[in-house]
């Protein structure tokens, strides 16, 4: 295990610069965050590196933030090397009124379905995916239901009092 | 006459047909769709269609408590439960920091690696099946059965498990529940045995399955492979030693590998699998049978903030009723962080990525299912091959609708 989570942050901040932020560990999984528009060529470069040689998509996902304006979508990649194993996570965060991102299916297969999944959830547009249709949900389907703004019990219910079970 | 006979256009000059395997179909052992073109028997392309069983498990996550998504972890694979309950206890038990005590994680690995036989058994007595022998799958069979007696003695339920708390078990292994484990040690492996000489050098089940649904490794890692599957074509990842959970670093087992990536290896992969975790369970005994007294009481670990108690205790102790209200109610607010955790399940990697703002649910959940991941790969798998034998790579894929659906 010769990598380590500095050694990779280290190599990243060459190549990128000051590009990529918001570097942390949780949990001791380097994370950080990219701009959207950079995150094939991240993934790109995590790839090719003959150290880094992130070849494996873990995970794929998104995260709805609808209060943080103007950057609401959080695409979430979970990367492992399966060489060094090692893991790490980085996100890009999106404009929910233009939720377009590069498609990652040209490098990863595996990034097919993932990301269909995510569209069909959260309504991210990836671009250049071959078949961007919905997945689990009904074709008919005109929204995105894993969004916040779309609670799960019916708000217009009265007979339930959340209040009462600290749900507010 | 001939404008008596309402024919599609283009139907006469196509050359193909079109054939829907599933949604629901006895060959593929759940609900999936696959829209065929077929050349004769030959497979031309497949569209694989998923989602029948779709339960929105993720939505639902934000709105519950975390011992409350438990029950939601057995429906994803649901023929191995316990690992899904498992990495779900694990995932929560990271996040709020709690080491377990050893004698805790030696019962969960008994729990987790018997759930691996009962999934690999099933997969593996199924392309049994679908390639024609059936007797396989009745002799094993049986051995399901007693796994999961085993399951009912620890948690009360079979097939749903919802086994163990977070934190440890909800009781302690009863006496029957390991005499019930020592019958299945003393007498699986005659049967496996047998199970392996009816097939493993079978000439009919091997020209069925060498050269079947064969994927390499370089594609079946670009595919996002995990588990069985991936090991069938040749890559040693598993979970259990990467990155270690529940103790696994102090066992001594070998991972096997395959090379072809197709039926066959797959099957023997599993196999071999199945006669590993009956040596980590054999392990995992010999270390739970060293507590003696008060240690061999322990189940699980003192945290009474995020462990839900005994409800004997409930209703006769102050502190466990405060407790049980507080978790019950939702009153324990969470850490808040950001994790992913995963688990080596009966079909790989099983991940689970998990957000907390604080609250008391979790403020995004996401499961990484590894069925999910690798179905992207059937249709290339089966192109270009024989219709029947798109039946016996699904099977032995093990694709389980609960997993891949979520």
């Amino acid at each position: 295990m010769s990598l380590t989570n500095e050694l990779i942050q280290q190599k990243l901040t060459d190549k990128f610069g000051d590009k990529l932020i918001d570097w942390a560990q949780p949990y001791g999984m380097l994370t950080f965050t990219a701009p959207k528009e950079l995150n094939l060529k991240v993934l790109q470069f995590l790839y090719d590196d003959p150290e880094l040689m992130f070849q494996f998509l873990t995970d794929l996902q998104a995260v709805h933030y609808p209060d943080n304006k103007g950057a609401e979508l959080a695409v979430v990649y979970h990367l492992h090397n399966l060489t060094d194993n090692i893991r790490l996570r980085f996100k890009i965060f999106t404009d929910i009124n233009n939720p377009d991102v590069y498609s990652a299916t040209a490098l990863f297969a595996a990034a097919n379905f993932m990301e269909r999944e995510t569209y069909d959830f959260f309504g991210v547009n990836f671009t250049g995916h071959p078949n961007l249709i919905r997945i689990l949900n009904v074709d008919e389907m005109d929204y995105f239901p894993m969004r916040k703004e779309f609670p799960l019990e019916d708000q217009s219910r009265v007979d339930k009092d959340d209040e009462m079970f600290g749900r507010g | 006459m001939s404008d008596h006979i309402l024919l599609p256009e283009g139907s006469i000059e196509k050359l193909s047909t079109t054939l829907n395997l599933g949604p629901t179909h006895p060959a593929t052992h759940g609900v999936f769709q696959n829209i065929l073109e077929l050349d004769g028997e030959r497979i031309l392309k497949a569209t694989s269609t998923v989602g029948y069983i779709h339960r929105a498990f993720e939505k639902l996550a934000e709105r519950r408590p975390l011992y409350q998504i438990t029950p939601l972890t057995d429906r994803l694979n649901y023929c191995s439960s316990p690992i899904n309950n498992m990495g779900w206890h694990i995932t929560c038990e990271r996040l709020f920091g709690i080491t377990l005590p050893k004698r805790v994680d030696y019962l969960r690995i008994i729990i987790m690696e018997l759930s691996r036989i009962s999934d690999h058994l099933i997969c593996n007595s199924i392309v049994g099946v679908d390639s024609g022998a059936f007797s396989g799958f009745l002799y094993l069979m049986q051995f399901r059965e007693l796994i999961y007696e085993i399951y009912e003695e620890v948690c009360g339920s079979r097939l749903t498990t919802n086994i163990g708390r977070i934190g440890g078990f909800e009781r302690n292994f009863t006496n029957k529940a390991f005499e019930k484990l020592e019958q299945f040690l003393a007498t699986y492996p005659k049967q496996l045995k047998e199970f392996e000489n009816l097939f493993n050098r079978n000439r009919i089940f091997m020209d069925r399955t060498i050269g079947c649904g064969a994927i390499s490794a370089e594609r079946a890692l670009n595919y996002g492979f995990t588990g069985p599957n991936l090991r069938a074509a040749g890559v040693d990842y598993d979970v259990r030693v990467h990155t270690p959970y529940s103790s696994y670093e102090e066992f001594d087992f070998s991972i096997p590998v395959g090379k072809t990536g197709d039926c066959y290896d797959r099957f023997l992969v599993r196999n071999q699998e199945m006669w590993q975790s009956l040596s980590l369970i054999n392990q995992a005994y010999n270390k739970v049978k060293e507590f003696k007294g008060a240690d061999a009481e322990v189940f699980h670990a003192d945290v009474p903030a995020y462990y839900l108690p005994e409800k004997k205790d409930v209703y006769t102790k102050m502190e466990a009723l405060i407790y049980h209200f507080k978790i019950i109610m939702g009153e324990t607010d969470i850490p808040a962080g950001e994790l992913y955790s995963s688990v080596e399940a009966g079909n790989g990697e099983l991940g689970f990525y998990l957000i907390s703002d604080g609250g008391r649910t979790p403020y995004r959940l996401h499961f990484r299912r590894p069925c999910f991941i690798y179905y992207q790969a059937f249709e290339e798998l089966i192109k270009g091959g024989m219709l029947s034998d798109a039946v016996i790579t699904m099977s032995s894929l093990n694709l389980i609708a609960g997993e891949l659906d979520a």
